[in-house]
């Protein structure tokens, strides 16, 4: 029987974990990460898990030890925030040049400085190019959904690729909400017996991992991963529907709400897409016709489904929570390019929000909504919700 | 060096499925200095053995005893550290290296043997 539970977003992650049972999780405190492997740690404790615990001293040394588990052939979890990920940077590529299936939570926060706690998503975007699959959480509900999902695209042979599953900071990860978990048999018979590939610690099959990769061969590994990421949203969908089965939760490459009348667009990841439906709401019942588009995934990016939501339509707006210096945000970026070739271009415009956790309200939304009713969106233009002059 | 293959070939992750692959890797093509044995002032102490970081030196037992043969240019590097380590190139009384014709081991360009 699913049972509902009132719980934060990191227990909900912490929740999924105990049910999937790791072997290694590696993790070093962090706001707003710390409360995930806090609730990860009193499971270790009392003994419901099997889960070998490493309380490493740093973060670099977290993300090394799960990729040597990894490598060694076992079911490995992390997981980080802010400047936490940041110092991680380095083993971040590395978990992902390897082929190594990791699982990281990551409680997105602004990256220093002045130094800030609160939620955005500067953390996860500097990496997104690590060659890492991220999902995004919009609450915690998906948030527990994704964990679960996540090791069965990871491990899948044609991707061999690590997982991130972002929730925003504090705003999923610290606030209750109603989560419906699944029964730990149904998690465990979902998540199956792990796919290893390559193992060290199988000695009659000796195997070399991180041996040095010359001008000789190293662009041909790169290409291998530009592969793999190609693989990642046929195997999504797979798992997804899947996953759809047990829970009755029907997740896909992108969230569509109200999107098949829809003139005026939205784009928007995480939390905030919440609040952009509350708004759709209500300008649905002035008559408007405006609609979301939340990226469930962000790496890879799925180009041709943007292309096919968004021919034709008048206007599309991209709210980003971080910021490309001197150049367009990173969302904005994505969704512009994937623009290029349609043959009905919409209108399309820029805004960046909630940088170091500023709050974002219906009334900023309204007020980009309705920029675009009245056609005024600039291309190359970056605009700002919640920012005082 | 075996042909070069393309990514739909390969391991992916860079890895290496099979032990001892580091012989097949011909280390030889770095060398800008090659060792050039001169057995008639060889003692066979292997220090030249003992202290190569390649294993590159080639040895035979004969009536039991260890006997320096010359290099394995395969994978000799010519980092010089035999001919450095050598106790014939140096002259006990002087400590001053000895002339060449009297040493075991003495360091060539690499120039010198093209038409090889």
């Amino acid at each position: 029987m699913p049972l509902k539970q009132a719980i934060t977003g990191a227990e909900a992650v912490a929740y999924a974990m105990k049910q999937i049972n790791p072997d290694v999780v590696a993790a070093y405190p962090i706001t707003p990460q710390t409360p995930v492997v806090e609730y990860f740690a009193k499971y270790v404790a009392d003994g419901v898990v099997d889960t070998e615990m490493i309380p490493v001293e740093s973060e670099h040394s977290a993300m090394s030890a799960v990729v040597g588990a990894a490598a060694s052939g076992a079911r490995a979890f992390t997981a980080t925030a802010s400047a936490g990920l940041a110092l991680m940077h380095e083993i971040v590529f590395i978990a992902a040049s390897l082929r190594l299936p990791i699982v990281m939570a990551v409680a997105n926060r602004a990256l220093s400085g002045p130094l800030n706690i609160h939620c955005d998503h500067s953390d996860a975007m500097a990496e997104r190019d690590s060659g890492w699959i991220q999902l995004w959480a919009e609450n915690a509900q998906e948030a527990y959904d994704f964990t679960v999902m996540a090791y069965k695209i990871a491990e899948h042979k044609d991707v061999r690729l690590p997982v991130m599953v972002n929730f925003d900071g504090f705003i999923i990860s610290h606030g209750v909400e109603v989560v419906e978990t699944l029964d730990d048999e149904l998690v465990k018979d979902f998540i199956g017996k792990q796919i290893k590939m390559y193992p060290l610690l199988d000695t009659s099959n000796p195997v070399t991992y991180g041996s040095i990769d010359m001008y000789d061969y190293y662009f041909e590994h790169k290409r291998q991963q530009v592969e793999a990421m190609k693989y990642v949203p046929k195997v999504f969908k797979e798992v997804a529907e899947e996953f759809a089965k047990i829970s009755g939760r029907k997740y896909d490459l992108i969230d569509e709400y109200m999107l098949d009348d829809a003139e005026y667009i939205m784009i928007a990841l995480g939390s905030t897409a919440g609040t952009i439906k509350h708004t759709i709401n209500e300008l649905r019942k002035e008559g408007k016709k405006v609609g979301l588009l939340k990226p469930w995934i962000f790496r890879p990016f799925p180009k041709v489904e943007y292309q096919r939501l968004l021919n034709g339509r008048k206007a599309v707006v991209v709210l980003d929570r971080s910021a490309s210096f001197g150049a367009e945000a990173p969302l904005y970026q994505s969704v512009k390019s994937a623009l290029y070739e349609i043959a009905v271009k919409p209108q399309i415009g820029s805004y960046v929000y909630g940088l170091g956790g500023r709050d974002i309200t219906p009334t900023h939304i309204q007020q980009a909504f309705e920029d675009a009713f009245k056609g005024d969106l600039i291309v190359d233009e970056e605009r700002y919700l919640g920012l005082r002059e | 060096m075996a042909e070069l293959k393309g990514w739909k070939d390969l391991p992916i992750g860079g890895l290496v499925l099979e032990p001892g692959t580091a012989k097949k890797y011909r280390t030889g093509t770095w060398r800008v200095l090659r060792p050039v044995f001169q057995p008639e002032n060889c003692i066979s102490c292997m220090f030249c053995w003992l202290y190569c970081p390649d294993q590159s030196i080639v040895v035979e037992l004969v009536d039991g005893k260890p006997k320096m043969k010359g290099f394995d240019y395969y994978s000799c590097k010519g980092c010089g550290l035999c001919a450095n380590v050598c106790p014939k190139n140096i002259d006990p009384k002087t400590k001053q290296p000895v002339a060449e014709e009297k040493r075991a081991i003495i360091m060539k360009p690499e120039t010198d043997f093209v038409e090889e």
